[in-house]
């Protein structure tokens, strides 16, 4: 690639420049991350409660949900949400007299469950970990000095448990990142991959727009892990260092 | 709703003859991943400093940015890169016009990255005191290498590469999106022709479901051959080690037993 000048322009915010759009674009993608990961965190912590349950169908259950769907690939649950998840829901409701002729499922909502559900089975994992690597002593001794079962989860066994899911979980939040781009494959949305696209179809230049997508990827993970680590430093404040 | 006839009948024998696709793109990248990414942990862990920031960058901006936009600037973008001729009657033209071979590339450069840091970690888990024992013995340590840190650290990456193979397997879907007719390729198409959603897209599922499934016992059949050091001892013909938990397997030095 020659270094033009007028390339840079392209990326102006004023007429003829793709800048206002791709800004725009990329807080959508932020946005999407943001929310399915929220979301992930309420499903992992609901999976993580399934699998460490003491009865055997709830475990079952949540073993069910974490195989599944690691064992299928992203882009997959996604068409399958986005198409057939869709359709199912509309003609259920529509079925079960809740809904009118035409349901307008929000395709925002729909990708930022979907995405939400799928990172929710490895955030069942994490969370699973971090759960089993709270000492049990700690927790007997918060009982014991009179904390009730809310109590002992909300001083203890969360923030212990949190402490060692951490890594995972910001593991987790990059993969959010990036599975984002997934949501460009179904032509609902203008997330930063799909305004790249649609500027790199217009304007012939698809090796600079998409190196431009791949550089706001590349920012968001970079911030991403700067932040991870303030976060886990402070996690573990007061861990003695390693020698 | 979803017809069975349909499913077995159209879709299943579409999507079973694009298996070949999907375990190529599959096998092919894995092996180069392989073949690139463990000179490149090597590079990592023990490599001069130039070369080390070089490859540590290189992981960063992979493992940092989707690889549904790696593919796409590599499909997109590599037109531009090469002169148009090349395009159109080089020797390479016929690779150059199928969208198989970018996302094979794409596939591979993307995992060599993973891999490669895999193989970091895995050479710095060795244990410092096995290689000075290989020194001890005279090895050198083009030969302390070979004997010791490498099949040490081939046996403590296993596990993550089981865990990377399966994501692997998963992502070859993203060939999909540039007209490769794997899988899920497949599927799309069935979709887009039939007007029928559910079929399509629920015998690719049970597809990867088996695929993955015999991937995930494969790697672990290969994990139990290359660490024979973590299989049950095989109870002697006479049942000494039975209720064996562990702990010294020589006598302690005070006589007593284990």
């Amino acid at each position: 690639m020659t270094a033009d000048p007028s390339l840079l322009s392209l990326l102006s915010f004023g007429d003829g420049g793709y800048g206002g759009q791709l800004l725009d674009a990329f807080v959508l993608t932020v946005e999407i991350s943001a929310c399915s990961y929220a979301l992930a965190l309420l499903f992992g912590l609901a999976g993580a409660r399934l699998k460490l349950a003491r009865g055997r169908v709830p475990r079952l259950l949540g073993g069910l949900y974490t195989a599944t769907i690691r064992a299928l690939p992203e882009l997959l649950l996604l068409l399958i949400a986005f198409f057939a998840g869709t359709a199912l829901l509309a003609s259920t409701l529509q079925a079960l007299g809740f809904a009118g002729d035409a349901v307008e499922l929000d395709p925002f909502v729909v990708a930022v469950t979907a995405l939400g559900f799928i990172q929710g089975a490895y955030m069942t994992e994490a969370l699973r970990a971090g759960f089993q690597a709270v000492p049990l002593g700690q927790l007997e001794a918060a009982r014991a000095v009179g904390m009730g079962r809310w109590l002992v989860l909300r001083r203890i066994g969360l923030p212990l448990a949190l402490r060692h899911a951490l890594p995972a979980m910001g593991n987790i939040w990059l993969n959010a990142t990036k599975d984002s781009a997934l949501v460009s494959v179904l032509g609902a949305f203008a997330d930063i991959l799909k305004a790249s696209s649609l500027a790199a179809a217009a304007t012939k230049h698809y090796l600079f727009f998409y190196t431009v997508a791949a550089g706001a990827f590349l920012l968001l993970s970079l911030v991403s892990l700067l932040l991870l680590d303030v976060l886990e430093r402070r996690a573990s404040r007061g861990l003695r260092k390693p020698a | 709703m979803i017809s069975l006839p349909f499913l077995f009948d159209q879709v299943m024998p579409a999507l079973l003859a694009a298996i070949p696709v999907t375990l190529a793109l599959f096998g092919l990248s894995a092996a180069a991943s392989l073949l690139l990414g463990i000179p490149l942990g090597l590079a990592m862990a023990w490599g001069p400093k130039p070369l080390r920031w070089a490859v540590r960058s290189y992981s960063l901006v992979i493992r940092g940015t989707p690889l549904l936009v790696q593919i796409y600037i590599l499909y997109y973008g590599f037109g531009h890169l090469v002169p148009a001729s090349w395009m159109r009657h080089g020797w390479a033209a016929p690779y150059l016009r199928d969208a198989f071979w970018y996302a094979l590339v794409a596939l591979s450069l993307n995992e060599t990255a993973y891999v490669a840091e895999l193989f970091r970690g895995a050479i710095r888990g060795v244990p410092e005191g096995e290689v000075e024992a290989a020194r001890a013995f005279g090895m050198t340590r083009g030969q302390a290498f070979r004997r010791i840190v490498l099949p040490r650290a081939i046996g403590l990456c296993l596990p993550a590469l089981a865990n990377e193979a399966v994501l692997l397997l998963k992502s070859t879907v993203l060939a999909s999106t540039i007209t490769v007719f794997d899988v899920l390729g497949t599927a799309n198409t069935l979709r887009s022709r039939s007007f029928r959603v559910y079929e399509p897209l629920i015998g690719a599922a049970l597809i990867y479901i088996v695929l993955v499934g015999l991937l995930t016992l494969a790697c672990s059949w290969v994990e139990r051959r290359l660490n024979p050091q973590l299989r049950p001892a095989p109870d002697g013909p006479r049942g000494r080690r039975k209720g064996y938990r562990g702990g010294p397997a020589v006598p302690r030095p005070d006589g007593g037993s284990a």
